[in-house]
Parts: C-alpha cells; structure tokens; sequence
C-alpha cells in the first residue's frame, strides 16, 4: 500500500519512489508465484499488486507498483524479463500513466455522523454500497491520491474494515497538439 | 499412433538426440521407467539423486549438449535440488524429469508428494508441471529449447503418475510456434550501433583487459576470442568458469582473476583503464569490494542475458548478445576502424622490444602495460615451496598429475582449497577441459561430475581433484562408475581437514578452529575404492607421487582412487579476503616483501 507522501499534482517535480509496470503475462497456474517470488529473492519491493483476466483469454494483466529506490527499475523490467511466462511489459512513470484504485470501507455510522460521512463520500464521487443499523460501507473510486485523501479524511470516523484494490494503470494517450488531454 | 504418457516422454526424449540419461526409479516414475528397457537412450542407474544431477552437469559442461536425469516424486525431486542450484548458478543446460503422485492426489499431502515445481522455481530457468499425457511432447520439446538457448539452464519436467499412464494421440512439434512459448525471445546478435562504441572505446585504451567468463564457453567462443586477442594485443584473464576458454599457454593470458587468482590478473583489473567483459557477471568473488573493483576503468559488457547488464556495475557500453555472435561483430568492427592485421605484433610486450615506436597512428601504444605486466607476473608467480624431507605439497601433486597426464585431460574440482589449487596450477589449454562449481560452491560435485564427464568424453582422461571433506559427500558413485565400467581417477587432496574453512579460522578467527577436523585415517580411503569396486593407492611423500600418478594413468577398466596425504597447514595464496578490495591481495608470506 502506498504510504509514503506524494505530490498532489500528478507529474509534478517531486521525484516519485514508485514506478507501475504493467506485465502482460500468460494466464497460467502459477504465473503470479513466479512474479512474486522473482520479487522476494531478489530483494525488490512492491507496493502493491493487482492481477486481472485481459479480453484474451490465455493472457492476464499484472499491475505491479514497484519501489524503485529499492533496486533500479531497469534491473527489475530485464529480471521479470527472464520469466518465460511474461509476455511483455509496459513502463509506466506516473507522469505517463492514468492510474486507478478502489476503496471499500465500513464505517461506523451511527444517527450523528450519518449523514456527515454521505455528504463525504458524496464528495469524492464515491458511494454508499451497504447500510446496516449502525454501520455503513462506502466505496470510492480515482486516482491512488484521490483515494489516499479520501482514507486520511476516515480517520475522523470510527472504521470497521478498510481494504484497498492496489493500483491500476494505463499509458495516457498521445496529446493533440493544441489540445487538451481531459482528465488526467 | 496412440502411446501412453510413458512412452511419449521416453520418445520424444530420443527424439532430442538423448543418448544417455543419469537416474534412480521410485513409485511416481514408475511407468517412465518401463519403455526405457525398449529405448535406445543408455540409462546409468546413480546411488542417491544428487549423483545424477551432477553427473548430467559434468556431461553438460564437456560435451555442451543438454545433460538429462530422471527422479521419482518426493525425495527423489528434492535430491536433486541441489545440482539444479548449481546449475542454475553455472548457467549449464539441464532436463530433469521428475515424477509426481497422481493429478487427483496433488495437494493432499500424498506418500511422497513435493510441490517440485514450487521448490525449484527460483533455481531453474522454467520449469513444467504436465497435466495432460497430450502436452508432453510439446513440453518435452520446450524444455529442451529453453535450455539450451540464450543463457543456458536447468529446467524441470514434473510428470505425474496418471499422467505417464493416459494414452495419448503420438505427434512431435515440428516448429518452435508450436512449443507455446509466447513470452520466450532470447537475444543474440549485438547492437551494431553499440559495438561500433565498443570499439571505439578499445582502441583508445591504454591499459585495457580483456575479462572473459564461462560465457565463452557457453557461447563456443573459444576460438573467435583467441582471433580477437591476437588481433587487438589485448590480455586475457580467464575466470574460475572460463578455465580453458583462453590457453593458459598463450603469451597473452594472465590466467585467473579473483579471490585466489594470480596477483598479475587480479591487479591488470584493478589498474586497467578498459575492461573489455566477455560471458562474464561480475562476481562477487571476482571483483572483491565492488566499489573498488578496477576505479579506472571503463566497462564494455557483452553477456547474452541483458539482466546480467548493470546488475552489479553499470557498463559504458552494454552489448546483449551471443558472445560468438558478438566477437565476430567486433572483428568485422575493427576491420571497419582500419584497424591493421599486424597491429597487435607492433604493441605487445614481444612486439614493443622488436619494432620501438611503431605504434599506429590514434592507439596507444600498449608497450608500457604489457611490461608492467611482465614486471608483475615475474615478481608474484603463484609460489610454494615443497621442502626435502617435509610434509607432502597439494600444488606439487597438482602439477605431477598435470605433467604426467595428457594434454586434453578432462580435470574436475570440487569446491575448497584443492579446487583452487587445481585451477592455479592446472595448465588449462583447450576449452570444455575443466568443471567445477562455480556459483554455487557445492562440496562433492566432483565425484558424479567427473562420473558424467568420462560418460560425455570416454576418449578423454578424465581426473578428480577433491578434497577429503567433498569426497565424503558424494563417494557413493563410485558404485556407480564401477558397475557401469566408467573410468574415472580421482585424487583426494587428504590434509584432514576442511581446508577452505580451516584456513579461514586459521586467518579471520585467530586459530580458533571449531569443528573442521576430519581425521586423516578415518574413513580408510584405500579400503573404501576397494569396497567400491576401485583401485585404492596411498602417497605419503613426494617421491611416491609420480610412481602413483603413473600407475592411475595405466588404469583403464575401473575407477582409481589416490589418497594423497598433505600438507595440513598449507594455505592458498594469494588471497583477497572477503569483502576487500582486490587491492588489499595478500601474497604468499616469501613474496610479501616485495614492491607491488
């Protein structure tokens, strides 16, 4: 999970201590073992990970959020490189990349801050997926530091359970000349 | 033709030329087992699986095709852990079958159930498990292939048992589209852009080296780095996995570099303004303190796994590709640069005192170099001293066996002090002459990898140099060599000890030697060649090693054993102790007085 503080400005200045790699790797039983083993022997860092089935079936996506300060991002891409699964793999800096992840969260929700935490969630274009008598979960969804914000903004409220999708990431598309590129 | 799995995989191994396969049967391999009595593939039955995995990699590294052996599920597939390791760490082709409980059993905690694949994953290249008798050719075919390519390898083929029993419908990949490989694109041929830089940057140096590692070998480069050394006048160090890439003869090979290299090679690296690394990795064992390993210098690094490239140092010209592929596209290079045919005579050290400022416009002329190398290798030879009446030296056994064995002789080491010495004072002049384990550091390799050398090379003599405490591991085979009439000699360096480790307490732990002594006597070495189906012979002093040595030599019909009792105290030198700088190189306590 990402932790450390970033920029509030995708593609800003500030040196980023991740990198996304997004592996194109074949849908094979255990494909993902060999992706996280290669990261645990060699002593590369993950801050998060996430596998999902691509519109071929004999192919997954791996969304690898890699600590590059722990080994040089180079030396990670040639490593994964080396496992016959992998098929192929994109770099993404942040700078280049739409990045999305997920949040569900169950708050505490009691009649005085009830409504409060609708209006936050509200607020974040995220919604209410579940009610109880005295709790609810909430889900939102956006850029990591979007939801970064979002969970900081939680620790006002009592909650229950909070799990994260780890980050997805595409390359961003060509910019026209003269243009401009729309939500980044 | 319908086959069962069995017969798909016995078939499809004859079909990738296998003639020779090392194993030991169980229950999951059981059916495998059975179409072996039809094939044409020669079995050789091992004492424990760890022999078959180092027989497959002494076969592997002297004949350069795929050494192949099969285990049985459970213990079997973990025995062979081992040689898989150090293959993985030696980059040499291996296929090992294992077998496995049945498909439905998988995951139940079965008799003699081991997740193998799991196990091995980080210590092959890839590795299968089939569950269906139909993939078995196309996977058969796929191992073999990912072997043997790009940077070679161990693989593992684990086979379960229903699988070997289905029948299945008999075809044979006829294309490398159909082995299901998509994610599987080796490099070979260099990038002319950065091979144009390479030489560019070696032209201009003026103290450049050439680091050739097992690499070569792999590639089959020996004889385009011998034309490539002529031709440019630079020297060749040769690392402990490249013995006999380069000749030891050859006026332009400094010999070994590294922990217990010669002092010449060793500081020619430190002090060298290009390196010029050729299949090499930059080891750890090679470099001593990476961040003072040759300050000077800029890097060219050739390796066929661009993984290897910057993984320890960032080169100034990385080059992935084919070492062979490679050499030739800098001869053609040099070519290009105008480099002239008669260069290197006009710049060697013989070259620089016949013909005086005859160097060619733009290049240094490497005079200078070569006589400070001349000056080092003159004054730091490797050195002992074997005293008249005094206890028997390894290095004057080393270079007995040497001079009185033939010039292609196959020579084997396992890993400690003797291997070291084997490697100083062998004289390794043709290549696929010398296996060892490198990477790994396996004690008792030397045994069933000379077992699999002499199977690989019947024509050659093939000689174990070993330790006493390697010899223990793994002597088993010789039951094996014996029964199956394999020929091989092998000389225990027997100083009681394990030497590498005690001479380690001896110089780091101030003579505290804790749990290193073995005994001279005990087990009787002699008595046990013979229990094993060998010929037992004991050398006590110097005068008894050529008679010894000679009469090894005449044996031909079982393995021979030489006790050769040494030297307890005797130490390798030189030596750069771990974690030093290769500028910190002890020498031999004679030499230590004199100028560097």
């Amino acid at each position: 999970m990402s932790t450390q503080p970033l920029s509030l400005v995708p593609g800003s200045a500030a040196a980023p201590r991740h990198h996304i790699l997004s592996v194109l790797v074949e849908n094979k039983a255990g494909v993902l073992a060999r992706v996280a083993g290669l990261f645990s022997r060699r002593g590369f860092n993950i801050f998060s990970l996430a596998v999902a089935p691509t519109d071929n079936e004999r192919l997954s996506r791996i969304s690898i959020v890699v600590d590059v300060e722990s080994a040089p991002l180079e030396q990670v891409v040639q490593q994964l490189h080396k496992l016959v699964n992998v098929v192929a793999i994109s770099e993404l800096a942040p700078s280049e990349a739409v990045e999305r992840e997920l949040l569900l969260a169950t708050v505490a929700a009691g009649p005085d801050v009830r409504s409060q935490l609708i209006e936050l969630v509200g607020v974040f274009g995220g919604e209410v997926v579940n009610v109880g008598p005295d709790r609810i979960t909430v889900m939102v969804a956006g850029h990591p530091e979007k939801v970064d914000d979002f969970e900081g903004l939680l620790r006002d409220y009592e909650r229950v359970e909070l799990q994260r999708t780890g980050r997805v990431a595409l390359p961003k598309l060509e910019r026209r000349p003269g243009r401009d590129q729309g939500v980044g | 033709m319908q086959l069962t799995g069995a017969q798909a995989l016995i078939k499809s191994l004859e079909l990738q030329g296998v003639e020779v396969m090392f194993g030991l049967p169980g229950g999951a391999i059981l059916p495998v087992y059975d179409p072996i009595l039809d094939s044409s593939i020669r079995h050789i039955l091992v004492r424990h699986e760890q022999g078959a995995g180092h027989m497959a990699e002494g076969y592997a590294m002297t004949t350069g095709r795929p050494g192949v052996a099969m285990v049985t599920s459970g213990p079997g597939a973990t025995n062979v852990v081992t040689p898989l390791s150090n293959a993985y760490m030696d980059s040499t082709p291996l296929v090992v079958v294992s077998g496995q409980v049945s498909t439905a059993a998988i995951g139940t905690d079965a008799f003699q159930e081991c997740d193998i694949t799991g196990v091995t994953m980080g210590i092959t290249k890839h590795n299968w498990l089939v569950k269906e008798a139909a993939d078995i050719p196309r996977v058969v075919a796929a191992a073999f292939h990912v072997a043997t390519t790009g940077r070679p390898g161990p693989v593992l083929i684990d086979v379960p048992k229903d699988v070997s029993n289905a029948q299945m419908e008999w075809y044979w990949p006829e294309s490398l589209d159909e082995l299901d490989l998509p994610g599987y694109h080796p490099v070979t041929v260099g990038d002319p852009a950065k091979v144009r830089q390479a030489v560019a940057l070696l032209l201009a140096a003026e103290r450049p080296v050439i680091y050739a590692g097992g690499g070569i070998l792999k590639a089959r480069a020996a004889q385009g780095l011998l034309e490539f050394a002529e031709r440019t006048g630079i020297p060749v160090v040769t690392t402990l996995m490249a013995r006999g890439a380069f000749p030891d003869s050859h006026p332009l090979c400094l010999g070994m570099p590294g922990m217990h290299g010669n002092f010449t090679a060793v500081t020619a690296l430190q002090r060298s303004d290009l390196l010029l690394a050729l299949g090499s990795r930059f080891d750890d064992r090679v470099t001593g303190k990476i961040d003072a390993f040759a300050p000077e210098a800029k890097v060219v690094h050739v390796d066929i796994d661009p993984a290897e490239l910057g993984k320890v140092r960032v080169p100034d010209v990385p080059i992935a590709g084919d070492c062979r592929l490679v050499i030739d596209e800098l001869l053609v290079a040099l070519d290009a640069a105008g480099l002239p045919h008669d260069d290197a005579a006009t710049r060697s050290d013989r070259g620089a005192a016949a013909r005086p400022g005859t160097a060619a416009a733009g290049r240094p002329d490497l005079g200078p170099w070569w006589a400070r190398l001349r000056d080092w290798q003159a004054r730091f030879p490797y050195y002992y001293v074997q005293e008249d009446g005094g206890p028997l030296k390894p290095e004057l056994v080393v270079e007995t066996l040497r001079d009185l064995s033939p010039v292609d002789t196959v020579v084997v080491a396992g890993v400690g002090q003797h291997q070291m010495w084997a490697s100083q004072y062998w004289r390794f002049d043709h290549p696929y002459t010398w296996v060892n384990s490198g990477g790994a550091g396996t004690m008792g390799f030397a045994v069933p990898a000379a077992i699999g050398a002499k199977v690989g090379r019947p024509d050659r003599t093939v000689w174990a140099i070993d330790g006493d405490g390697c010899f223990q591991m793994t002597a088993q085979e010789l039951v094996t060599a014996a029964a199956e009439r394999i020929p091989v000699k092998i000389a225990i360096l027997n100083n009681a000890y394990l030497g590498m480790v005690r001479q380690w307490q001896e110089m780091f732990y101030a003579e505290r030697y804790s749990e290193v002594y073995l005994s001279p006597d005990l087990p009787d070495y002699v008595k046990w060649a013979e229990a094993m189906g060998g010929v037992g012979i004991r050398v006590e002093t110097p005068e008894e090693v050529a008679p010894a040595v000679e009469k090894a030599n005449g044996i031909d019909d079982r393995p021979v054993v030489v006790d050769f009792r040494i030297d307890a105290f005797e130490k390798v030198f030189p030596m750069v102790p771990a974690g030093a700088s290769n500028d910190a190189i002890v020498v031999h306590p004679d030499q230590a007085d004199r100028p560097r």
